[in-house]
C-alpha cells in the first residue's frame, strides 16, 4: 500500500475566533496525499486554496481537526519544532519567488542547509548539485535581481529540494511568468516528479495546467467539492 | 556555524546601504570618539597631578601654626612671637607620642645663598641645615660617601652633601676626589666650611627650580640641621614644618589627631593662635576625585550622543526588518527559528555598533593624543577605557537590538511572506 504523505482529517480554520466578525475559511476538510503524488488544489479566488496551502506548510495551524506529515502529528507540535519540520518537510515554491535579493543563487539554495546545521562544504556542494539539476550552474554567482523571472523559479525550486522535502509544495509557481516560461517551470515538476519521484502539491486557479497532474482536488468555499484524475498525460 | 554566516549577511547588508549604515554608525563615531578623548584627557590630568604631588610625597603632614579661623581679620591681631611659635620640646613630645605613625618629622633651616670660588672656578649653592627626617623625605640619591649620619645630626658636625653639580664646577666631575675634601662658601661675606662626606645627583623636582641653567646653577649643600640652626643663628622655635607618616599609617587621620593633640596640649587657652594640619594624602585623594568627578560628568554629557547614537541604531533596525518583512517571512518558511531570526538581526545590531565602536575608538585615541599634546600634558587613552568603550559598543548593539529583532522574530510567517 501506498504511503501516506500529507494527512488531513476534518480540518477547519476560522479566523477571529471568538470575536464578532469570526470567519470560517475551512469547514472540514479531509485530503490525504500519498508519497510520489502530483496533486493539484484548484478553486476560484477566495475559495480558501491559499487558506489551506499555509495549513499543509504547517506555517498556520488548524482551529479544529488532525493534520499527520509524513506520519508526524503537527498540529501538537510547538513553535521551534514547526521550524523544524518545514525545514526538513517541506519545499516552497511560491508565485513570487520569495528570493533573498542580497545573496547570490547558490547562498539562495544553500540557506535552507544553513538553518538544518549543515556544514559549508556540504552546504555548497549540494547546492550546486541542485544548481545543475534545474539548470541554474552557469548563473549561480548572480543575485536574483540578475535573473529572469523563470531563472528565479528554477532557483527558488532548487532552493525548495535541497533539504530533500517529503513534498514539494508549489503555490501558483507559473503565476508571475509569461505562458512560454510558464511551461519550462511545469515541465521541471512533471520531470522532478518523474525523475526523483518527489511529492508536488499544486496549488493554482488554472484548470489547464491542473489537468497536468495525477490529481485534482477542487476547493470551493472552503470546502473539498471534487477530486478527480488529471486528463493530460504530460512530457 | 549561524552566528558566523549572520556576520557575514550583515557586513554584506552594510555594503549593499553604505550611506545608510555610515550615518547609522555616525551616532555611535561620535559618542565613543568623545568619550575616549575626553577619558584621556582626564587621566592624562590626573596622571600629571598625581605625579607631581607624588613628588612631594603623599604621606607627608604639613603642619603650620596660624591665627584662630574664628578671629576677625579686620581687626589688628598681635604678630607672632618666640614664645608663640613651636618649640623642639614639643616636636619631641609628639615624636614620642606618636612614635607608632610618625617615621620623622622634616626640619629645614637655610644658612643662606653663596658660592665656592676656586681659581676660575665657582659654584653656586644654597646651605641648608637639614635633619635627618627631611634628607628622608629628599629621597636623594647618593652618587658617592654617604647621606649625612644620625653623629652628624647629633653632634652638630660641619659636614655637607653636595651636588654632582657642584663636583662637575668644582672637581672635574669626579666625585670620588671631592669625599673629605673641605669646601669653603662665602654667604654675604662670610665663609662657612664643611667637609664633604657625600655626592646626592642633582634633580630640578628634588632642588627646586633654579633661576639659572648650565654652570650658574644653584644646587642645594645639605649640613645638619642642628649645624644650620647655630651658623644661621636661628631659634630653635618653628612656625611650620612636615610630618613624615609611616607607611601603612592613615595620614589623614594622623593628621587630624596632630593638630588636635597640639592644639589641645599647647594652645587651649591661645587667644590668637591654632596649629592647623593637612595631610598631602588627603588633597591628593581629593584632588583626584576632583577631577575624576569632572572627567565621569562630562564622559558621562559625551555618553549622550552614544545613547542618541543606540537610538539611532534601534530606529534603522526597525526601518530594515520593516522593509525586509518578506524576507523574514521567506526565512520562517524555510526553517528558520525565532531564535536564529532574531540572532540575525542582534548580529546586524552588534556589527553596525561594533564596527562604529572601533572607528570611535581610533578617532577618539587621535583626538585625546591631539588635545593632551595641546594641553602640554603627557598620555593616551588607556587600556580599561578602549575595552570599557568596545564593550559598551557590543552591549549597546544587543540592547539597541534586541527590541527590533524580537519584533522580527514574533512575525507571523504568513503575514510576513503576504507584505509588500
Amino acid at each position: 500500500m501506498e504511503k501516506v504523505i500529507i494527512n488531513l482529517e476534518h480540518i477547519v480554520k476560522r479566523f477571529y475566533v471568538g470575536k464578532p466578525n469570526e470567519l470560517e475559511i475551512l469547514h472540514g476538510i479531509d485530503l490525504k496525499v500519498y508519497e510520489g503524488e502530483f496533486v493539484s488544489i484548484v478553486g476560484a479566488s477566495g475559495s480558501g486554496k491559499t487558506t489551506l496551502m499555509n495549513l499543509i506548510g504547517i506555517l498556520d495551524r488548524p482551529t479544529e481537526g488532525e493534520y499527520f506529515l509524513d506520519d508526524v502529528d503537527v498540529c501538537h507540535a510547538p513553535d521551534r519544532e514547526l521550524s523544524h519540520i518545514r525545514n526538513k518537510k517541506i519545499g516552497f515554491v511560491f508565485q513570487t519567488y520569495n528570493l533573498i535579493s542580497r545573496t547570490s543563487a547558490l547562498k539562495n539554495v544553500e540557506l535552507p542547509m544553513l538553518y538544518a546545521g549543515i556544514d559549508r562544504k556540504t552546504r555548497r556542494a549540494r547546492a550546486k548539485e541542485l544548481l545543475q539539476l534545474v539548470d541554474m550552474e552557469e548563473r549561480m554567482q548572480h543575485t536574483p535581481d540578475e535573473l529572469s523571472g523563470g531563472q528565479k523559479q528554477r532557483v527558488a525550486i532548487a532552493r525548495a529540494l535541497v533539504n530533500h522535502p517529503a513534498i514539494l509544495l508549489a503555490d501558483e509557481p507559473t503565476g508571475a511568468l509569461d505562458s512560454v516560461t510558464g511551461r519550462k517551470i511545469m515541465d521541471l515538476f512533471h520531470k522532478l516528479h518523474k525523475e526523483q519521484g518527489i511529492t508536488i502539491v499544486l496549488i493554482t486557479h488554472s484548470n489547464e495546467l491542473a489537468e497536468e497532474t495525477q490529481r485534482i482536488i477542487t476547493l470551493k468555499d472552503g470546502e473539498i467539492i471534487g477530486e478527480r484524475k488529471g486528463s493530460i498525460s504530460c512530457c | 556555524m549561524l552566528l558566523k554566516e549572520n556576520i557575514l549577511l550583515a557586513l554584506a547588508g552594510l555594503k549593499a546601504n553604505k550611506m545608510r549604515s555610515f550615518l547609522t554608525m555616525l551616532g555611535i563615531i561620535i559618542g565613543i570618539a568623545s568619550v575616549i578623548a575626553i577619558m584621556t584627557v582626564g587621566d592624562a590630568v590626573n596622571n600629571s597631578v598625581t605625579s607631581s604631588m607624588g613628588d612631594i610625597g603623599a604621606n607627608n603632614i604639613e603642619l603650620y601654626l596660624g591665627y584662630r579661623d574664628d578671629l576677625d581679620f579686620n581687626q589688628d591681631l598681635p604678630a607672632m612671637e618666640g614664645k608663640d611659635c613651636i618649640s623642639t620640646d614639643m616636636i619631641e613630645e609628639m615624636l614620642k607620642k606618636y612614635s607608632d605613625e610618625i617615621k620623622a618629622v622634616s626640619l629645614q633651616v637655610s644658612v643662606g645663598d653663596g658660592k665656592a670660588t676656586e681659581g676660575k672656578d665657582y659654584a653656586n649653592v644654597s646651605i641648608i641645615g637639614a635633619n635627618t627626617g627631611f634628607l628622608l623625605d629628599k629621597k636623594l640619591n647618593i652618587v658617592a660617601g654617604r647621606n649625612l649620619a644620625k653623629k652628624d645630626q647629633e653632634n652638630g658636625k660641619k659636614v655637607a652633601v653636595i651636588s654632582d653639580r657642584y663636583v662637575e664646577n668644582m672637581f672635574n666631575g669626579d666625585a670620588q676626589s671631592a669625599l673629605g675634601q673641605l669646601i669653603d662658601i662665602k654667604v654675604d661675606n662670610r665663609y662657612y666650611t664643611y667637609t664633604v662626606v657625600g655626592v646626592y645627583e642633582y634633580s630640578e623636582s628634588q632642588d627646586g627650580f633654579s633661576k639659572t641653567g648650565g654652570k650658574d646653577i644653584t644646587t642645594n649643600c645639605y649640613i645638619p640641621y642642628k649645624t644650620g640652626v647655630k651658623q644661621s643663628h636661628a631659634e630653635e622655635t618653628l612656625t611650620d614644618f612636615t610630618i613624615i607618616a609611616k607607611e601603612g599609617a592613615d595620614s589623614q587621620s594622623l593628621s587630624n589627631e596632630i593638630a588636635n593633640y597640639f592644639n589641645q596640649r599647647y594652645y587651649k587657652d591661645s587667644e590668637y593662635f591654632q596649629v592647623s594640619t593637612y595631610s598631602m594624602d588627603a588633597m591628593l585623594s581629593e584632588l583626584t576625585s576632583m577631577i575624576s568627578t569632572i572627567k565621569l560628568a562630562v564622559a558621562a554629557i559625551a555618553g549622550i550622543s552614544l545613547l542618541v547614537g543606540g537610538i539611532g541604531v534601534m530606529n534603522i533596525m526597525i526601518v530594515s526588518i520593516t522593509e525586509r518583512t518578506r524576507e523574514i517571512g521567506t526565512r520562517k518558511a524555510l526553517g528558520a527559528t525565532n531564535g536564529s531570526i532574531r540572532l540575525q538581526f542582534i548580529t546586524e545590531a552588534v556589527v553596525i555598533c561594533m564596527i562604529g565602536g572601533f572607528i570611535g575608538v581610533l578617532i577618539g585615541i587621535a583626538l585625546g593624543m591631539v588635545a593632551v599634546h595641546f594641553m602640554g600634558y603627557s598620555g593616551t587613552a588607556s587600556i580599561g577605557s578602549i575595552t570599557f568603550c568596545v564593550a559598551f559598543s557590543m552591549a549597546f548593539g544587543i540592547f539597541f537590538g534586541y527590541y527590533p529583532a524580537s519584533r522580527a522574530a514574533k512575525l507571523n510567517p504568513i503575514e510576513a511572506l503576504r507584505y509588500e
